[in-house]
């Protein structure tokens, strides 16, 4: 009965009600109905799981159910899961632990969680598409024992890395792989021992989970030293006490998820824009099929936000400032897009979205790109 | 009516958008990033925004408006801080708050605001424009102590139709105050912003330093008649008409000197008397918003100071002012023309023609 009380009133409140349509799936998810519900459920526990009361293992049972429910799911052993707060902490966890002694490589079109967790590394270039080079890595991982970090899909292009091919070559130079999952999980079918990968970060909120869980996914064997060692939760490896209501929704987001193609909308989007005079980045390059980067020549990518917002589609460009200031989107400039970079919006395709949904945003951008461009061309 | 409102998270701004939108209008917030403030105020670290953008949101969120913040670094920096600095290397003194207002807000905010669809920008700019027979025209705001209109000279009659400024018309700032209060509106009792923007630290010359080394190189300080009479560090550190940071030259046989003219190329700072002065003022870049023509009116050569009666007589480049008496004019500064409490129009101060100087005698 709770359940369906929520679901009701969740899809009411992604868009339907005030008119607005959710089209910024990559820097959050449409909320899952399940992961709420599973939330409410946990708060009204009241157990810590450290505890040894019945309470405590009330809590305990619930963490561990959720760990083995998303390590199962991701193809890692339960105890390779470690929880934390969200992808940067996955992320920043996975530099502090096995970057120690080691070079590391990032991706130029890193996450900031990486960039900034690695301010000092060697940088691997990408090419137009925005595809890592693998003949460039084969060359930086000659030179001694390095952390190779590479997302596996990118948050603003949704471009795939061979994070395969990534990892042959990482295994026979005796590198490490961090693979950043956090876009393509719930998107794709992501696994752990098929990457080939060392760890996996992944973030709740990117499932239609809660803000405020993540996890760091290892393969077996590898140790972690905690870089809040607290008290000693997490096995050691991350301390404090787990978000357990965040988690449950975590856990019950990754249950709920099916992979769902959503290319086909994708595209009906990205031919109307191109219509428009619209330039489609990375369109030739495997990408996620939610994701979908469109620059519009001349027209700023802050005013073709804006614009969309007033129309009631809800898209975004660059890297958001806490501010709020659109800033250049490093991952473009990497991809050499030259001015095209500071014209490009990102839709991104919530996991729920509907055909309505679609050619409203079809509409909006239509007659955004219409106007603006007459305005760029005075 | 649809209006962008420019917030710059200060009090007037956000009174301007909490009347507007009280009025009922679709009001749209936007501030601009002009510069990033972590490396202005030094501090390593530091957010790329300052507190007045996180106020301005919490003012719209207060307001139920929407708000967005635009990055003008690039243009503040091109059309602006550059500006500021070779304006200074040049041995002028710089009003940027002019330039700013000529470009990133009057230009690309009015541009934006059109492309938004919106029939009109509001600031929190202390001017009026008032509608006459031939169109809007500017006016001194009704507050004299917060008249703004000469920083809005340059503001052309297209523009002007455009805008809106709705507290030209409070009689001051206390009223103000009241209004913001009577909204809600947390910033009320925020003191005023002081200097240029973008020199939190208050040190011009430091910010010049940054951009233009070369204006904070020493030089020599010289009577009128080129003889050395002290040194100086920097030009950039001085300006027309001033008495600061002179040390001995300050007085001279007994005569107190201020600062005459400054020489970049040469790097001299030359002091003479200071009721030495000159009734020619050249003008260039000048924004006219009566028809242009030779007449009579009051003009304004400094921000604060009382206006002196002149005769303008508009040129090919520019135009040509003629004071009723002398004047220490410094280059780079705005000359704005008054009839009464109506601005007809203005321009830059040009340096003095290259010609020898001839000594009264």
């Amino acid at each position: 009965m709770e359940m369906s009380y929520v679901v009701q009133d969740s899809s009411e409140c992604i868009g339907a009600r005030r008119g607005m349509i959710y089209m910024d799936a990559n820097a959050t998810e449409a909320p899952r109905p399940q992961a709420a519900a599973a939330m409410l459920a946990a708060l009204a526990l009241p157990g810590n799981p450290s505890s040894i009361h019945a309470a405590g293992r009330a809590a305990r049972k619930l963490l561990e159910d959720a760990r083995e429910g998303i390590a199962t799911r991701f193809g890692a052993r339960p105890a390779d899961l470690v929880f934390t707060s969200g992808g940067t902490e996955a992320d920043a966890l996975a530099v502090h632990a096995l970057g120690q002694g080691r070079r590391i490589i990032i991706g130029a079109t890193e996450h900031d969680a990486i960039r900034a967790a690695a301010p000092d590394a060697l940088r691997l270039p990408v090419d137009a598409n925005g595809v890592a080079d693998l003949d460039a890595l084969a060359a930086l991982l000659a030179a001694g024992p390095a952390l190779v970090c590479l997302m596996l899909a990118n948050n603003d292009t949704g471009v795939l890395h061979p994070i395969a091919a990534a990892a042959a070559l990482c295994r026979a130079h005796g590198a490490l792989l961090h693979v950043d999952a956090i876009q393509a999980a719930g998107r794709l079918a992501v696994d752990l021992p098929s990457l080939g990968a060392t760890s996996l970060a992944l973030s709740a909120h990117k499932i239609g989970g809660p803000m405020g869980a993540g996890a760091l996914l290892l393969a077996p064997d590898v140790p972690v030293r905690a870089h809040l060692p607290g008290g000693g939760q997490e096995r050691g490896r991350r301390g404090g006490t787990p978000a357990l209501p965040a988690i449950a929704g975590f856990a019950a987001a990754v249950q709920a998820c099916t992979p769902r193609d959503l290319a086909p909308l994708r595209d009906r989007i990205a031919t109307a824009a191109r219509d428009c005079g619209a330039v489609e980045i990375a369109a030739t390059a495997p990408r996620l099929g939610n994701t979908l980067c469109l620059g519009l020549p001349g027209v700023r990518a802050e005013t073709q936000v804006i614009a969309l917002d007033m129309a009631g589609v809800q898209v975004s460009a660059g890297a958001a400032c806490s501010s709020g200031k659109v800033g250049r989107s490093h991952v473009l400039d990497a991809m050499g897009l030259g001015p095209l970079a500071a014209e490009a919006i990102r839709i991104s395709l919530p996991w729920n979205v509907t055909e309505d949904d679609v050619a409203h945003t079809i509409a909006a951008y239509r007659s955004m790109a219409t106007r603006l461009r007459r305005g760029a061309a005075a | 009516m649809r209006i962008v409102v420019a917030m710059s998270g200060g009090v007037d701004s956000s009174t301007v958008a909490g009347l507007l939108a009280e009025a009922g209008h679709e009001v749209i917030g936007v501030t601009l990033q002009l510069y990033d403030h972590g490396a202005a105020v030094g501090r390593k670290g530091a957010c790329c925004a300052g507190q007045d953008i996180h106020d301005a949101k919490r003012v719209a969120d207060h307001l139920g408006i929407p708000h967005y913040v635009i990055d003008a670094e690039a243009r503040f920096r091109d059309a602006v801080m550059a500006d500021f600095a070779d304006s200074y290397a040049a041995g002028e003194t710089p009003v940027p708050c002019v330039r700013c207002n000529q470009t990133v807000k009057f230009h690309d905010l009015l541009g934006l605001a059109r492309d938004l669809g919106a029939e009109r920008l509001a600031t929190g700019h202390y001017v009026q424009r008032l509608d006459g027979p031939d169109g809007p025209e500017l006016h001194r705001a009704v507050d004299p102590a917060r008249d703004q209109s000469w920083f809005l000279f340059a503001t052309t009659r297209d523009q002007l139709a455009q805008s809106m400024f709705p507290l030209g018309a409070m009689p001051d700032k206390n009223a103000v105050r009241a209004e913001a209060l009577r909204l809600g509106i947390a910033v009320a009792d925020k003191p005023d912003s002081q200097d240029i923007c973008f020199v939190p630290t208050g040190s011009y010359a430091d910010a010049v330093g940054k951009l233009r080394p070369d204006a904070l190189t020493p030089g020599d300080i010289v009577r009128e008649d080129g003889s050395v009479i002290g040194q100086h560090d920097g030009i950039a550190r001085y300006t027309i008409g001033q008495a600061k940071r002179l040390g001995n030259a300050a007085q001279d046989g007994g005569a107190r000197r201020v600062v005459v003219s400054l020489d970049p190329a040469t790097r001299r700072v030359v002091v003479g008397a200071p009721d030495a002065g000159t009734t020619l003022v050249r003008l260039r870049d000048v924004n006219w918003l009566v028809p242009p023509a030779r007449l009579r009116c009051m003009v304004k050569l400094r921000a604060r100071e009382t206006p002196h009666a002149a005769e303008i007589i508009p040129t090919e480049d520019g135009a040509e002012v003629r004071l009723d008496a002398p004047a220490l004019p410094a280059p780079g500064q705005a000359c704005v023309f008054y009839d009464g409490e109506r601005v007809l129009g203005g321009g830059f101060i040009r340096p003095p023609s290259r010609q020898p100087r001839t000594t009264p005698t």
